[in-house]
């Protein structure tokens, strides 16, 4: 209970990264840098899906800058339903 | 040869007018030549912040349509002799102004001012890009809030794309000012930091100005918060950020509101 308390407050790190999302994928029309996210995004999700069903906003692909080093999380998520053998093999 | 800076924002309530005048002011003090130009046609209000309201005569469009001429349009601030605001129009639309009118104008005010300080009305339309296109600077003004951040990025793509510099191949200097900052907030994780507005955006800061009661104070009255409360947060705020636009390197510090012990004491937000 308080732990969710205090986990509310903290809305500014989400808004932080929806908008690093968003932004990366509204500018690369205008020509502006940093579109690697989508592309990169794009560039996944195209080899998933040559082998399993997923959609297309089910590959998140997040950015931090560091001032040495830069990580890049990727999170994919398949659905159990459209892929019997991966959920069988991993109960 | 003036300095043409636009004031824009994509997003509307963000404080654009009331930093037009705030930096206008602070950049008249000083006894540089300063015209605030209203672009905001139809919806004009750069005049009821500077208490000229009912001084207004002719308008932009006028001038631009060689109804009147720029020094008949032109009204000289009351309290800094230096200051001149150019209202819009309040009962034409913007389909009134033309490219080659504007061009016109902004080129005469350049010979003239030392600063020319255009208030872009909110959205990307036409009105936002003629406000922009002479621009020499731009002072993009953006709340700590997705959608005020995400509109600005918008406006960043539209000057480095359609103003005259940037069709020359120049840069156009961009400058962020963050406005409505609540420190405290910030501070807690409940609003938007500066360095994620900065790092979002990658541009220079010009400034933050804090929330404050000042500002709605000083706009109540007519006055630019840079005279209405010299030594309110707000006020020194808008100061420094002009001194910045002059090409000053000043250390950049989160303001903070001056609370009294009582009011800390007790929660209560500083009157």
């Amino acid at each position: 209970m308080i732990w969710t308390l205090f986990k509310r407050r903290n809305s500014a790190p989400v808004a932080r990264e929806r908008l690093q999302i968003l932004l990366a994928h509204e500018r690369s029309p205008l020509g502006r840098s940093s579109n690697l996210i989508s592309v990169l995004q794009e560039d996944i999700l195209a080899a998933i899906s040559r082998h399993v069903f997923v959609e297309p906003d089910s590959v998140q692909v997040k950015m931090d800058r560091g001032e040495q080093i830069s990580t890049l999380e990727i999170e994919i998520e398949i659905p159990n339903m459209v892929a019997p053998p991966l959920v069988a093999r991993a109960s | 040869m003036a300095n043409v800076v636009v004031v824009t924002s994509g997003k509307g309530g963000v404080g654009k007018t009331t930093t037009t005048a705030a930096l206008g002011a602070a950049l008249a003090q000083t006894g540089q030549t300063v015209a605030v130009v209203d672009f905001d046609v139809g919806l004009r209000n750069l005049d009821l912040v500077l208490g000229a309201e009912r001084r207004v005569v002719f308008d932009l469009i006028n001038v631009v349509q060689g109804v009147a001429k720029l020094q008949q349009a032109l009204i000289r601030d009351k309290r800094i002799e230096t200051l001149w605001l150019l209202p819009a129009s309040q009962t034409r639309d913007k389909d009134a102004l033309t490219d080659e009118g504007v061009a016109q104008v902004i080129g005469e005010l350049r010979n003239r001012f030392d600063w020319v300080l255009c208030d872009s009305p909110a959205g990307i339309e036409r009105g936002a890009q003629l406000a922009m296109r002479h621009a020499d600077q731009a002072v993009i003004v953006t709340n700590p809030e997705v959608s005020s951040v995400r509109d600005s990025d918008r406006i960043i793509g539209l000057l480095d794309a359609k103003t005259e510099r940037a069709e020359r191949g120049e840069r156009i200097g961009k400058h962020i000012l963050v406005t409505r900052f609540d420190p405290a907030r910030a501070s807690k994780g409940e609003m938007l930091g500066i360095a994620d507005i900065v790092e979002i955006l990658s541009l220079p800061l010009l400034g933050i100005i804090p929330e404050s009661q000042e500002v709605l104070r000083a706009s109540n009255l007519g006055t630019p918060v840079v005279l209405s409360d010299p030594s309110s947060t707000p006020a020194r705020a808008y100061l420094e950020a002009a001194r910045r636009l002059e090409g000053e390197d000043l250390d950049i510090v989160v303001p903070t509101e001056k609370k009294s012990l009582l009011t800390k004491l007790f929660g209560r937000r500083a009157a």
